[in-house]
């Protein structure tokens, strides 16, 4: 770890007419660190996520992110082609539905390779060999790396997102409810498979969830939030153990003992 | 043996010399004549000038006779003599306040200043077909309205004094209207030129889309707050002249929807409009116009687009029936290059598939003698 | 009414008024300025459908004079009925020499190919297009396609290059196959067999896109690269026939495949019409040009 975070987000808030969707959020992200925002369904935290992934615009607040050449850039300054540039080779985003972030039309080789594609790779050898590997460390069989997606399980899918945004070595990614469809076993799979990863690449990355299982397994820090502001935050074994905010008692209190 | 397909040249003469004789039909009645067309089939009229986006009733009527009929067709022809004509400049914005109205109504108000006036519509006629037009009967003598004339206030004048209904869009005063027979389109686009492409858009294609808004893709809620047919003056401003000249009249259809509208961050409740405006009388057209224009209005106002009516890029790229039509119909055109290609691909591929299978097949085969 | 109709057949020289000629010529300046940029014009109605041909005849009608000499082919061939009808709409309204020898015109429009022949310095090579945006069936949407060329975003047509290859262990395009002009624009070279697109690289004569429908102008002028995407081991590669043509004995020729009758019997004759009878001119024979033939 470096002694400078990866991104600094200042203050961020969306508002949606009169209506906030996040307020006043603040918060550094480090190199390596997992990052869960956990909430209820519109208590701000998707919002939030796609502020910081640029998907949105934010109605006020600045955040900076450190380039690979050690230089911090305001993100909502980027041209949309630098911006661009950044989100299919040192970002990822993981789709709750992974239908959104794959294509579902082409193979699962292709949708692996694509960002190899985009960033010039011309070889075809060489971009389906590094698919073939990338399947395999997301477990699917190299024989099905011909298939589309359509055919695919929803967990395969899942994993096949994954592999999809990690093929580039991003440093950081954004998850929405990544395991949100799942069946509870294939859940366990992915969180399991999720961690390995995430660890291995030394990734940084925050996870939307609502679910506080996702947040206890994946992350080393959350953010608790509720209608669009931040109620707690801190360690997640800490806030899982010793919620201090009357809300966050009552979601941990409210669950089925982790 | 084979000789190339010559005689091009002569066969296309031939087709358009039988194509000549058929427009004329039976030689024993008489031709019709333009005059004919322009008054007996005067709606027919009216949609090729508004879709041909020239209003001329003579060129329109010559159009639909040189076109056997052929709606689309005739529009095509009055666009292509359109385009040929040189722009001296544009007119100011035509008055429908002002309008010598023929045909005013509203489904908002009972009754308004003006009153409601049914004019010549098919409405509440009873579709049975009629026998006694089939051997030229003559009808009566419509009514004359007596002299004395009410002011007719636009409807949504009437709610803009309450401050219920939002303004007319006013442009700043330095913008040039878009004109998009003159500039290429770009998406997204000014609601001007949005207007423009939707005015000569197909009818059949704003009315099916601008039922789907009404079915529930991209509901708005809307109220026919007043439909009214006359005649417009038309007057462009002569930079000598410190009044404007009046150039003629104009036949007008003009459709003021009125939805509802929750209001938004920046503007409170009201009500908000989805206009209409075609040449001639074609008061459907006015209206799916009015429904697709609100539709369209989508991200300006902030409403979530789900619906293809509210797909800018959809819409307009798709609602040209000369183009539509040129494209649709270039399938007909030689492709046998391109064919070619592909017969040679699809040859290829069949070769392989069978190679493959019998790979396969010699596989299995070997494996069986093995064992 | 009558005023109307007498005068309804004055048109300007090549048809089109001066004042949108020039908006055109304007833009295919722009167009030579920025190979294999697409760009927008006011395309206007003209008298025959979208799809057939406008943008080329409003490319043509702007940059013919009355010196030129104008051959029109469609499918290669001078004959075909949408070639004869552009080249007498030409010949009615701008009064211009027309030729079917490639060599001798100095504007040549087309559909569907390029002449065999190699073009010259000087010479005009204006193409019909019907959809110039070679990203159009991968992503419908101008507003974010525009992007992509902006960007410099072309991930999308090596995936789909990819997935042929993945399929049928090559690349399955065989027209319309996408260029990249001068190392920067991913181009549309009109539905031209990919056999073509060689032709393109490095052609000495300009070479102007017109497509009227969508409003877009683009060239590549000459002595300019033109590189058909493609794998480092997948090599672009174009078609190549069997046999030679049957009339003149070409090979090295795009060949039409002429059905001879319902059991199967046919034969393949170059599609350059053109080219084929100066080559029999010179004496070259196919195995099927009898007598009949070369008359």
């Amino acid at each position: 770890m470096t002694d400078e975070p990866l991104l600094r987000v200042r203050s961020i808030s969306k508002f949606y007419g009169n209506r906030i969707g996040c307020n006043d959020i603040s918060f550094d992200l480090w190199p390596g660190e997992v990052l869960a925002v956990v909430g209820e369904s519109g208590s701000g935290k998707t919002t939030l996520l796609n502020c910081l992934s640029t998907r949105l615009l934010p109605t006020s607040g600045t955040v900076s992110y450190r380039m690979r050449d050690g230089a911090f850039h305001d993100l909502y300054r980027m041209s949309e082609a630098e911006r661009r540039f950044l989100m299919r080779t040192d970002w990822g985003f993981v789709h709750q539905n992974p239908s959104d972030g794959l294509r579902m039309t082409v193979s699962a080789g292709a949708n692996v390779g694509e960002r190899l594609m985009a960033v010039g790779q011309r070889h075809y050898g060489d971009i389906r060999a590094t698919a073939t590997d990338w399947l395999g460390r997301v477990e699917i069989s190299s024989d099905r790396i011909d298939d589309q997606p359509r055919a695919f399980s929803g967990g395969m899918r899942q994993r096949l997102q994954i592999a999809r945004n990690l093929v580039t070595g991003p440093r950081l990614v954004f998850m929405d409810e990544p395991t949100g469809g799942l069946d509870v076993s294939v859940q366990a799979r992915l969180l399991d498979l999720l961690r390995g990863l995430v660890h291995e690449l030394g990734l940084s990355a925050i996870v939307v969830t609502h679910d506080l299982a996702v947040a206890r397994l994946l992350s080393h820090r959350m953010i608790v939030m509720k209608d669009g502001h931040v109620v707690e935050s801190g360690l997640t074994d800490r806030v899982l153990d010793d919620p201090q905010a009357p809300y966050t008692q009552l979601l941990v209190s409210s669950i089925l003992q982790v | 043996m084979y000789v190339a397909v010559k005689g091009g040249e002569a066969a296309i003469q031939n087709a358009h010399r039988l194509l000549a004789d058929r427009r004329r039909g039976d030689r024993n009645l008489p031709a019709i004549t333009l005059e004919q067309i322009a008054s007996q089939l005067s709606l027919a009229v009216d949609r090729v000038m508004s879709e041909g986006s020239l209003y001329d009733t003579g060129l329109a009527a010559l159009a639909v006779k040189q076109a056997r009929g052929d709606m689309i067709e005739a529009i095509f022809l009055l666009r292509a003599y359109r385009t040929t004509l040189p722009r001296f400049g544009y007119t100011r914005p035509v008055d429908t306040a002002a309008m010598l109205v023929e045909r005013r109504v509203s489904a908002t108000y009972k009754d308004l200043p003006g009153g409601q006036l049914l004019g010549p519509t098919f409405d509440y006629t009873h579709r049975l077909l009629d026998p006694e037009l089939a051997e030229d009967a003559e009808p009566a003598a419509p009514e004359a309205r007596s002299e004395a004339e009410e002011a007719m206030p636009r409807v949504s004048d009437i709610l803009a004094n309450e401050g219920l209904i939002e303004e007319d869009g006013s442009l700043p005063e330095d913008r040039e209207p878009g004109d998009i027979t003159r500039e290429p389109p770009e998406f997204p686009m000014e609601r001007d030129q949005r207007l423009q492409a939707l005015s000569r858009g197909d009818e059949g294609f704003l009315l099916a889309l601008g039922y789907s808004t009404q079915r529930g893709y991209g509901r708005n809620h809307p109220f026919a707050g007043e439909i009214r047919i006359g005649e417009v003056d038309v007057e462009i401003d002569v930079p000598e002249l410190d009044f404007p000249l009046t150039l003629g009249r104009i036949r007008v259809t003009e459709c003021q929807m009125v939805n509802q509208f929750k209001g938004s961050q920046k503007v409170p409740p009201q009500f908000t409009r989805g206009y209409g405006l075609v040449f001639g009388q074609s008061e459907r057209k006015a209206m799916a116009m009015s429904l697709c224009d609100r539709a369209l209005r989508a991200n300006e106002l902030d409403e979530d687009i789900t619906a293809p009516a509210q797909d800018e890029e959809f819409v307009i790229s798709h609602c040209d029936n000369v183009q539509a039509t040129g494209f649709v119909e270039h399938l007909k055109l030689p492709h046998y290059v391109d064919f070619q290609a592909e017969l040679g691909l699809v040859r290829q591929m069949r070769r392989e598939y069978e190679e493959r299978r019998e790979g396969a097949a010699a596989d299995t085969e070997r494996r069986e003698a093995a064992e | 009414m009558n005023a109307h109709t007498d005068n309804i057949a004055q048109y300007n020289f090549a048809y089109l008024d001066e004042q949108t000629k020039r908006m055109i010529r304007r833009a295919i300046l722009k167009a030579i300025a920025i190979p294999g940029y697409q760009v927008p014009f006011a395309s206007r109605e003209m008298p025959m459908p979208y799809g057939w041909g406008t943008g080329g005849v409003q490319v043509t009608a702007s940059v013919i004079g009355t010196d030129d000499v104008l051959k029109v082919i469609d499918q290669g061939a001078d004959d075909t009925t949408n070639a004869v009808s552009i080249r007498a709409f030409f010949q009615k309204v701008a009064n211009v020499e027309v030729t079917t020898h490639t060599a001798d015109a100095t504007i040549i429009q087309t559909r569907h190919r390029i002449p065999e022949e190699p073009l010259n310095a000087g010479q005009v090579l204006v193409y019909q297009v019907p959809i110039p945006e070679p990203l159009r069936f991968l992503e419908p949407r101008e507003t974010e396609t525009r992007k992509m060329h902006a960007l410099e975003e072309y991930g999308l047509m090596h995936v789909k290059l990819y997935e042929d290859i993945a399929q049928h262990g090559h690349i399955a395009t065989t027209f319309a196959y996408p260029v990249k002009v001068e190392g920067r624009y991913v181009m549309d070279p009109s539905p031209t067999p990919k056999f073509d697109n060689p032709k393109m690289h490095m052609s000495k004569a300009l070479q102007l896109f017109g497509a009227g429908r969508e409003k877009r102008i683009y060239a590549v002028p000459p002595y300019t690269r033109v590189e058909s995407l493609d794998f480092e081991d997948h090599p672009f590669e174009v078609q190549t026939f069997d046999e030679p043509c049957a009339l003149c004995g070409g090979t090295d020729v795009y060949l039409d495949e002429v059905v001879l009758d319902d059991r199967g019997g046919r034969m393949f004759v170059c599609s350059d019409t053109d080219n084929c009878e100066a080559r029999r001119a010179e004496g070259h024979r196919g195995h099927l040009s009898g007598e009949e033939a070369a008359t």
